[in-house]
């Protein structure tokens, strides 16, 4: 005989191990593996030479030096005289920076000052994963001021101990997205974009949550509380209950995401000014329209959720199977979250962007990463994206509130058969 | 096998309050309901009888526009239950069997809640008053529904359905899980409703209850009616004691 408690746990594990609760775990696993593949390939960048562009406008031997050092740790895809060209080179073969070995290099540094080299950084998006192959550059440009200054010393030249071991006075310049920002490094746009791409996906997963989960529960309740019969047959539109359910729920998710977000705010101003780097006199920021932009996509990616949750909803038998019916869709909003996080929209391989862009909940989150640099198309067609499939899950769920399924739930075969086999008429006949 | 409507000789000049036409509903390929034909006349209590899984909730869930027609004709006071259904809802009421009621609110505010639906000023006080009469709570009407006893809520949920005055109600095992006592002031409600003028349409597990109830009365079985009539006429036809007997004899 089994021991009471393990009656009762082998009860309850079967109560919440259900294909509902399984299922998209498992997706999500599959999801996530994959990922973990793509990223391996970005990390993988970080035991191969990083891709540059060299301008040599120094002569001198210790300029030379330095070119060849460079060309020797790093695979060269411009070499020519021409700033522009060369960003442009560099930038085709999706290489990490162009370094300009400007042309009193070699001279400075015998008069006892560091040279100075330019480095414009060709960023390509502004994830975690995106930084890599700049940290790669970084580290070749470390290794050639260290290799500079060895060969100083070697050299016996009679420059201070100071310059000596700091040769090398980079001054960092940022080309992403067409804009070249003098004087800043993909690191210090990152730590402040690195706010922005965290607290819009945050925003998103919560609402979802939060408003989701009122709408399933809100069905399950009614359900397993025997209200929506009544409801029902009460003079009011199919369409008018699935809407006042909706708004309901979307009101209350709202407040609760605008409570989120006053605490969120606090946190990332916070962060913002120890990061002391205003992005805005970079042209990055967002204006008044941009912002009423990302709310209509996130006001979008809400209705979509809150209809997806209300068709979930309908399927549900009661209360407790309400609340892991939520699972799915949180998961769906928890895939563009980490993905974002991580890489930028545009890095990704396109099967990859069209796979995310595919999940309206990705939207919000694209949206104000491209407004900050003015891509506004982008963002109206994740709009139009959005109203579409927004209004085609509202439309499904009205549709399916006119069904049986909303009543009878998806046992009803199995609960038709067991009365057919049951009734007194067919035991009689039996009989 | 579907009986043919029949209508008591005596209410003839009354208007058909329900009219079910060889009604069929399938689930899936499970067919719950097979050619059912019945009437009921305006201001008529019409009882549905028969064992679990019979047909019955089918039924009253059919007539509710609840569940969708597979075939057949149904109307409502002349309106048609498939393609008038927002009409229909207009003039009916459905209580369920083992019906709840919003568990957060009080049951003052619950009529409140259904009275909005139906009208405004000075007749939705009138509708609420009603509402409170039948109910019947005292104090309590004042008190979350959660704290209600089941005669309480059963109570409050009869008052709902009956206080909008709807045409035809549908009441589901009306008096089911309640004691004797509440049972029969439920009973004793919905037969001074019926005096009104609501159609009562009504199923029930309790032979003894519908007898009391009815006028005439469906005994249905395996998801179609087996014998239809009044009380005194199926107990005379099949020389029965009380509906009872009349059922075991008509499903043998």
């Amino acid at each position: 005989m089994r021991s009471s408690l393990s009656h009762i746990i082998m009860k309850e594990v079967k109560e919440l191990l259900t294909p509902a609760t399984l299922i998209p775990i498992i997706i999500f696993a599959i999801i996530f593996g994959s990922l973990g593949t793509a990223f391996g390939g970005a990390t993988n960048q970080l035991s191969e030479p990083p891709t540059l562009g060299i301008i040599n406008q120094d002569n001198s031997t210790i300029g030379r030096f330095v070119y060849l050092d460079l060309q020797a740790n790093s695979k060269v895809v411009y070499n020519g005289t021409d700033i522009q060209a060369g960003i442009q080179a560099v930038t085709d073969q999706n290489g990490a920076a162009l370094i300009v070995i400007t042309s009193t290099f070699g001279s400075n540094i015998t008069q006892n000052e560091s040279g100075v080299v330019q480095i414009y950084w060709i960023m390509r998006g502004t994830g975690i994963l995106d930084s890599f192959s700049s940290a790669t550059a970084d580290a070749v440009l470390a290794q050639v001021q260290k290799d500079l200054s060895k060969a100083l010393i070697d050299s016996h030249a009679d420059i201070d101990s100071t310059t000596i071991l700091n040769p090398v006075n980079a001054t960092q310049n940022t080309v992403f997205k067409g804009k070249e920002m003098a004087g800043i490094s993909p690191t210090a746009i990152s730590a402040v974009m690195s706010g922005q791409n965290i607290i819009v996906p945050l925003i998103v997963v919560m609402v979802v949550i939060y408003a989701g989960t009122m709408v399933v529960t809100s069905m399950g309740s009614e359900k397993e509380n025997k209200t929506l019969e009544t409801l029902l047959t009460l003079p009011v539109r199919r369409s008018s209950i699935v809407f006042g359910k909706l708004a309901g729920a979307a009101i209350v998710g709202l407040v609760f995401a605008a409570i989120y977000m006053i605490g969120m705010g606090y946190y990332m101003s916070s962060l913002t000014f120890s990061s002391s780097i205003d992005l805005a006199q970079y042209g990055i920021s967002l204006n008044l329209l941009d912002y009423v932009l990302v709310g209509i996509s996130l006001f979008l990616a809400l209705l979509f959720a809150l209809g997806l949750c209300m068709i979930l909803g309908i399927f549900t038998k009661n209360y407790k199977a309400a609340q892991t019916m939520t699972l799915p869709v949180t998961m769906l909003a928890l895939i563009p979250m980490f993905v974002l996080m991580f890489t930028d929209f545009n890095t990704l391989p396109l099967a990859a962007q069209v796979f995310v862009f595919a999940i309206p909940f990705s939207q919000p989150i694209i949206a104000m990463n491209s407004l900050m640099f003015g891509q506004v198309a982008i963002v109206l067609v994740g709009i139009a994206y959005e109203i579409v499939v927004a209004l085609v899950t509202i439309f499904v769920a009205v549709h399916l509130f006119k069904k049986d399924i909303l009543l009878t739930g998806r046992v009803k075969s199995a609960e038709a058969k067991r009365r057919g086999t049951y009734s007194l008429w067919t035991m009689m006949k039996r009989k | 096998m579907g009986a043919s409507p029949v209508r008591s000789p005596w209410k003839d000049d009354r208007m058909p309050a329900i009219e079910v036409n060889r009604l069929t509903k399938k689930y899936g390929e499970f067919l719950a309901l097979k050619d059912v034909t019945f009437s009921v006349e305006e201001g008529e209590v019409y009882g549905l009888i028969g064992p679990n899984g019979a047909g019955k909730t089918t039924t009253l869930r059919v007539l509710a526009t609840l569940l969708e027609v597979t075939s057949g004709d149904v109307k409502i006071y002349g309106k048609d239950l498939v393609k008038q259904a927002d009409d229909v809802r207009k003039i009916i009421s459905y209580l369920p069997e083992d019906a709840g009621a919003y568990k957060n609110m009080k049951g003052i505010e619950y009529l409140n809640f259904i009275a909005d639906f139906f009208v405004e000023g000075q007749k939705k006080k009138e509708m609420i008053q009603r509402g409170l009469d039948v109910a019947n709570l005292g104090e309590r009407i004042g008190d979350r529904i959660d704290t209600y006893s089941k005669g309480m809520a059963r109570r409050l949920l009869v008052a709902r359905a009956l206080m909008i005055q709807p045409k035809l109600a549908i009441l589901d095992e009306l008096t089911s899980g309640l004691d004797v006592l509440n049972a029969q002031e439920i009973r004793r409600v919905v037969k001074t409703a019926a005096r009104q003028g609501t159609t009562v349409l009504l199923s029930s597990h309790n032979m003894l209850e519908v007898e009391l109830m009815c006028d005439r009365i469906a005994l249905i079985n395996d998801g179609h009616i087996v014998a239809s009539g009044s009380p005194q006429d199926l107990k005379s036809k099949y020389n029965a004691a009380n509906i009872e007997e009349v059922f075991v004899e008509v499903v043998k």
